[in-house]
């Protein structure tokens, strides 16, 4: 007995260490810890709401590339070392779109309007940046992100999402209040162009000598004659925009607002009050147009992460989520593009 | 010249030092894609520049693993286990070699800046290619997948001979005794 239990003891212990090191793999890696939120369960639920468009993006999957500069006229560097902030131009690809999984939603659907921009300078860095047009987020939190997003699953009998469903969300989670607010009198608008683009998430710029400040930023629509969007047409956002290009570029402001130090600076579900101080960094100027699944920015994840030095993240918990969500859902359409084996494929209904 | 009975004193030490960062890095790995959480960015921080740090030590320890015969392993291994042995460890060799190349492509064909701290950043080694960017990067999580699975193999190996048949292969690798091996500082 006692010399039986020598001679296994020692393949025991191997044996354990084995299945040890792979339990703690699984568990590390999510597979043996199911109720973790993984970027995967999040962008999986967005998936379900939409239904799967192989190629597109899994949120803002509708919009159109853009491209142009942005001009900076060195006021902001007193306050960042970033290099797009001194005087002159650096080169930019964008993209305007609208919320929601589904690449056909009416331009209607939805009030809410977006703009990703990446700023290309000349020294390889990058500045990566997705803004919403609404001054506010819902909620303050990945997880409160994904409940949302599971209360808004659509009802597959009406298409929409349940009423009750939503309202015992927004009770649970009185941190939507600002936002609710906010929507009760937004309106879809007529053109991408007229709208204030909000970075919702806090950042620090930091100066030459180290002082981080924490700011908001937001492109300020030149063009003043914003109206709500006309009905009956699917698809007037792109071809507004089309015709405003042909009549010449179109601009914004960027303005950085900087908190006062008892603001909010992690919790986007919080707005700052309107007399915080501002400094306009330059103007960003879009002159070109491109379909989506053509131009430059089809296979550009906006990571809101991507920053040049310069420029930090704030610790907003949706800041690091937005960056592995937009990971996740980067991978998935690159390799339906790629045809990856395993990779979803179009249905096409079409073609049957 | 006698036939060594350890790992030369540079490659143990290597050995060790690379054994932590490895696998780290692939907890690390497996970790960072599975979290929305702050964890996220700061894993992800630490990722890049340990990869660029393994690539440069596993080129280093192929060399040195190449001028410096390793140990014989015992005459009466029987044939399979000699050759699961060396396949084995090549195949960690080339996982190592082969794991941060592509975590440099993939970034590279993603467009993304390979930043290894604030300031430092790599240059893009392969075009900005969504698709090509798509195959990296889904072989980066298998072949992470493999050096994982690997290396428990590679554990249990070492300890197998270690504790059960405890017959020098483990002691070849492990840190000198104190006076023993004096370290090298080359040929």
């Amino acid at each position: 007995m006692k010399i039986r239990f020598r001679q296994a003891a020692p393949w025991a212990l191997i044996g354990g260490l084995a299945a040890v090191t792979v339990a703690a793999f699984g568990y590390v890696g999510g597979w043996l810890a199911p109720h973790r939120l993984t970027p995967q369960s999040l962008v999986d639920t967005l998936q379900d709401n939409a239904g799967l468009h192989p190629g597109y993006r899994r949120n803002h999957a509708k919009g159109v590339c853009v491209a142009g500069w942005f001009e900076g006229n060195g006021a902001a560097s007193a306050y960042s070392t970033a290099a797009v902030f001194a005087r002159g131009r650096t080169p930019v690809v964008g993209r305007f779109a609208i919320p929601g999984g589904n690449p056909y939603a009416p331009d209607g659907s939805v009030p809410i309007r977006s703009m990703a921009l990446r700023f290309n300078p000349p020294d390889g860095e990058q500045w990566r940046t997705g803004m919403n047009a609404m001054p506010v987020f819902p909620v303050s939190t990945p997880q409160a992100f994904y409940e949302q997003a599971l209360a808004g699953r659509p009802d597959p009998a009406t298409g929409k999402p349940d009423p009750a469903r939503l309202a015992a969300f927004f009770a649970a989670h009185p941190e939507t209040a600002a936002f609710r607010a906010w929507a009760k009198h937004a309106k879809p608008s007529a053109s991408y162009v007229t709208e204030r683009y909000d970075s919702i998430n806090a950042f620090y710029v930091v100066d030459a000598q180290g002082h981080r400040r924490a700011v908001r930023w937001a492109m300020v629509p030149l063009a003043a004659d914003g109206r709500p969007g006309p009905a009956g047409d699917p698809d007037y956002l792109a071809r507004d925009l089309d015709q405003r290009l042909a009549r010449g570029p179109q601009r914004w402001t960027l303005r950085l607002t900087f908190a006062a130090s008892n603001d909010p600076v992690d919790d986007a579900a919080r707005v700052w009050p309107a007399d915080r101080p501002a400094v306009d960094a330059g103007t960003l100027v879009i002159e070109r147009m491109q379909a989506q699944d053509s131009g430059a920015c089809r296979d550009v994840n906006y990571d809101p992460t991507v920053l040049p030095a310069g420029i930090e993240p704030s610790a907003d918990p949706l800041l690091a989520a937005r960056s592995a969500a937009y990971a996740d859902s980067y991978l998935r359409r690159t390799a339906e593009e790629a045809h990856l084996p395993g990779s979803a494929r179009p249905t096409a209904e079409a073609t049957r | 010249m006698n036939t060594p009975t350890t790992f030369h004193p540079i490659a143990r030490l290597l050995h060790w030092t690379m054994a932590t960062m490895i696998v780290a890095m692939l907890f690390i790995g497996a970790g960072m894609v599975a979290t929305v959480s702050q964890k996220h960015g700061w894993l992800l921080a630490i990722h890049k520049p340990l990869g660029i740090a393994i690539l440069l030590l596993a080129i280093a320890r192929l060399a040195l693993r190449l001028r410096h015969r390793p140990p014989p392993l015992p005459a009466d291994l029987p044939l399979w286990q000699r050759l699961a042995a060396l396949a084995s460890h090549w195949l960690l060799y080339a996982l190592m070699l082969a794991l941060p190349l592509l975590g440099w492509g993939m970034l590279s064909a993603g467009g993304y800046p390979v930043m290894l701290g604030d300031a430092l950043r790599l240059p893009a080694i392969l075009p900005e290619n969504a698709a090509l960017f798509a195959w990296l990067r889904e072989a980066h999580r298998y072949l992470a997948w493999l050096l994982f699975l690997t290396f428990v193999a590679h554990m249990s190996a070492g300890l197998y001979h270690g504790l059960i048949r405890r017959d020098g292969v483990l002691a070849s690798m492990l840190p000198s005794r104190r006076g023993k091996a004096p370290m090298a500082t080359g040929d």
